[in-house]
């Protein structure tokens, strides 16, 4: 599969990212050589392998457990105590790069 | 109100409107679905953050367990099947409000899929498809106006940010404005029994979007769908889609073609608007999260949840018309919050006629509640002095006008039933059988045409003399004692 030039625009605009046309012509020269490293992977035959989003879904598990339990070590009971705390308010907006103190802010984006 | 455009009835009727709702409920948990963060409404904007909901690099997503249970037990309430596994993936779009660039969903594996609620519509009970449920996070809160600087900028609040969801995708199996509003109202009381969400609109912990679309009488295909979002009140929905079916017949009639896009209602106008053309940004390249393992809910989870599910509102109201010998109107009323229908099962249970109890809730208790704005939580009167009322009634210690006196009493004062009825002295009704029997001699020398008729036969107009005992008594007589001398009194006229 070959990444085109349209297919660059496409996904910059969706992103809302502009690129220029040097950029455009860099994009599509790295995409290109990353999917085509990957593309190696095609070589193997799959056919009999199952679909998997993440390979901890076969090496992350508890195997000695069953069902549900297998991974329940991923996930956490419903309580605040004893678990990270929110930021202080100041310092979740310390990096924005706009803000009025109480929100972050962003040049209008208005959908009527 | 909604504005319709003017078509004509005729050309209603050549056009079938296919509407298909999809509902955003928030989960009531205390933390947000990925990180320990408070969900709570209304605290200061960009207080309850941390990386994971600000979307920092390098902060990962650990789900919340009770997310898990609360979106199967609703599940499990609409009659969906559970996928024992179910993955989340990202869907990506940009905007700012999304500050990770996706929000983290589920898309080709949700859940829970086919399930469905039973609606009343106009032809009798139907069966409404619920496509699916899944679990996602919610984005946060952009304000566009009502703070300075607000002509060029956006203002971001990301407190809602992480948010736990469920969306519930119903079929289009729904075909009038009417069926959605039904379909709407069906689906919160369920939401509202299984306790995993309060539905507050105003909070937008509901929130609804519909997709309408219509065809041709007789054509299998769908006509093209315009989504209405922005929709804050079930009557607006109702309103919307009924402008947006009209809407789109109009546009078929002239000649045009109905555009996909999503549109927004205008309450004041009654109106929809065209918000943005869909043909593009629909591209949300989803793709499994990495971050998260699948979720897996297996037999032994399922079971323990299932355990959890309460008896639903039809099932609830079906046996409280059975056990107590309620009308179904009655089981309407009473099973319209589980907290009131609890409350009525309870004093229905101490009360030696449940059906006194049922028509005393509605007739006494309701209408004061509303009047002073208070739910049934708050009632002065409790349950149990429900129960303990009915049963003076029943017995005839008291009237019905005593009672209404006593529930005054009790608004009034912020009292229970028992401690007012007995402040009072524990009031009897009159049950003087002379002054009663003077009264009925009196009401029965005042109308002698009425008793000229029962003469004649007209048994049916004793119940005329005991409107007019009661009255003259002052509604203080005891009906049935009333009933009794009654009897005897014009039976006596019959022989002379």
């Amino acid at each position: 599969m070959k990444v085109t030039d349209k297919d660059v625009s496409y996904v910059a605009d969706l992103s809302n990212v502009e690129l220029t046309d040097s950029e455009r012509v860099r994009m599509v020269r790295d995409l290109n050589s990353i999917l085509g490293y990957i593309e190696r992977l095609s070589e193997l035959d799959t056919a009999k392998v199952p679909a998997m989003a993440q390979v901890s879904d076969r090496y992350g598990a508890d195997q000695s457990k069953q069902g549900s339990e297998r991974f329940a070590y991923a996930s956490r009971e419903d309580v605040r105590e004893g678990l990270r705390a929110s930021l202080p308010h100041a310092e979740a907006m310390a990096n924005a790069p706009g803000s009025d103190a109480t929100f972050f802010k962003v040049p209008k984006v208005i959908e009527r | 109100m909604a504005t319709t455009p003017s078509i004509s009835t005729a050309a209603r009727a050549k056009y079938e409107p296919i509407i298909g709702l999809e509902v955003h409920v928030q989960l009531l948990t205390a933390s947000k679905i990925f990180c320990s963060c408070s969900t709570q409404f209304g605290a200061p904007p960009n207080t309850n953050v941390c990386p994971v909901c600000l979307g920092l690099p390098g902060a990962l997503p650990v789900l919340n367990r009770k997310v898990v249970e609360f979106a199967t037990l609703a599940a499990m309430a609409l009659q969906c099947r559970i996928n024992e596994t179910s993955i989340f993936s990202r869907k990506n779009y940009f905007y700012p409000d999304l500050p990770k660039g996706y929000q983290i969903s589920q898309f080709d594996k949700p859940l829970a899929e086919l399930g469905f609620l039973v609606i009343q519509s106009a032809n009798g009970p139907k069966r409404i498809g619920i496509t699916r449920l899944h679990v996602e996070e919610d984005a946060g809160k952009s304000l566009h106006e009502g703070f300075a600087g607000a002509a060029d900028s956006t203002a971001i609040d990301l407190n809602r940010s992480g948010v736990p969801l469920i969306e519930i995708v119903s079929e289009p199996d729904i075909a009038t404005a009417d069926e959605a509003y039904q379909y709407l109202t069906a689906l919160k009381e369920i939401i509202l029994y299984t306790g995993v969400s309060d539905c507050n609109m105003e909070e937008g912990s509901l929130r609804c979007d519909a997709n309408v679309s219509v065809r041709p009488v007789g054509q299998e295909k769908f006509g093209t769908k315009a989504e209405v979002k922005n929709v804050n009140s079930f009557r607006f929905i109702k309103e919307a889609i009924e402008y947006e079916i009209e809407r789109q017949i109009e546009v078929i009639e002239s000649g045009g073609k109905v555009a996909q896009e999503t549109r927004l209602y205008n309450s004041v106008e009654g109106k929809t608007y065209s918000m943005r053309s869909k043909e593009q940004a629909h591209d949300y390249r989803y793709f499994p999260e990495p971050d998260l393992l699948p979720l897996v809910v297996d037999e032994k989870w399922q079971a323990e949840i299932r355990a959890t599910l309460p008896e639903l509102p039809e099932a609830r109201r079906q046996r409280m018309v059975t056990e107590y010998g309620i009308t179904p109107q009655d089981a309407a009323v009473l099973t319209e919050t589980r907290a009131l229908a609890d409350q009525f099962e309870s004093a229905a249970k101490a009360a030696k006629n449940p059906k006194r109890v049922a028509n005393l809730v509605q007739s006494e208790l309701m209408g004061r509640l509303k009047a002073k704005g208070l739910d049934i939580e708050h009632s002065p009167v409790s349950m149990a002095g429900v129960a303990a009322s009915a049963d003076l009634v029943e017995s005839g210690a008291i009237s019905g006008k005593m009672l209404k006196d006593l529930y005054n009493l009790c608004f009034e004062r912020g009292q229970d039933f028992l401690q007012v009825y007995d402040e009072a002295g524990r009031p009897e009704q009159s049950r003087d059988t002379s002054a009663l029997e003077k009264i009925i001699e009196e009401v029965m020398a005042a109308n002698p045409k009425q008793l000229e008729q029962y003469r004649a036969g007209k048994k049916t107009v004793i119940a005329f003399f005991v409107g007019q005992v009661m009255k003259a008594s002052k509604g203080q007589a005891n009906p049935q004692m009333v009933n009794e001398l009654l009897a005897r009194k014009l039976a006596t006229k019959l022989n002379s």
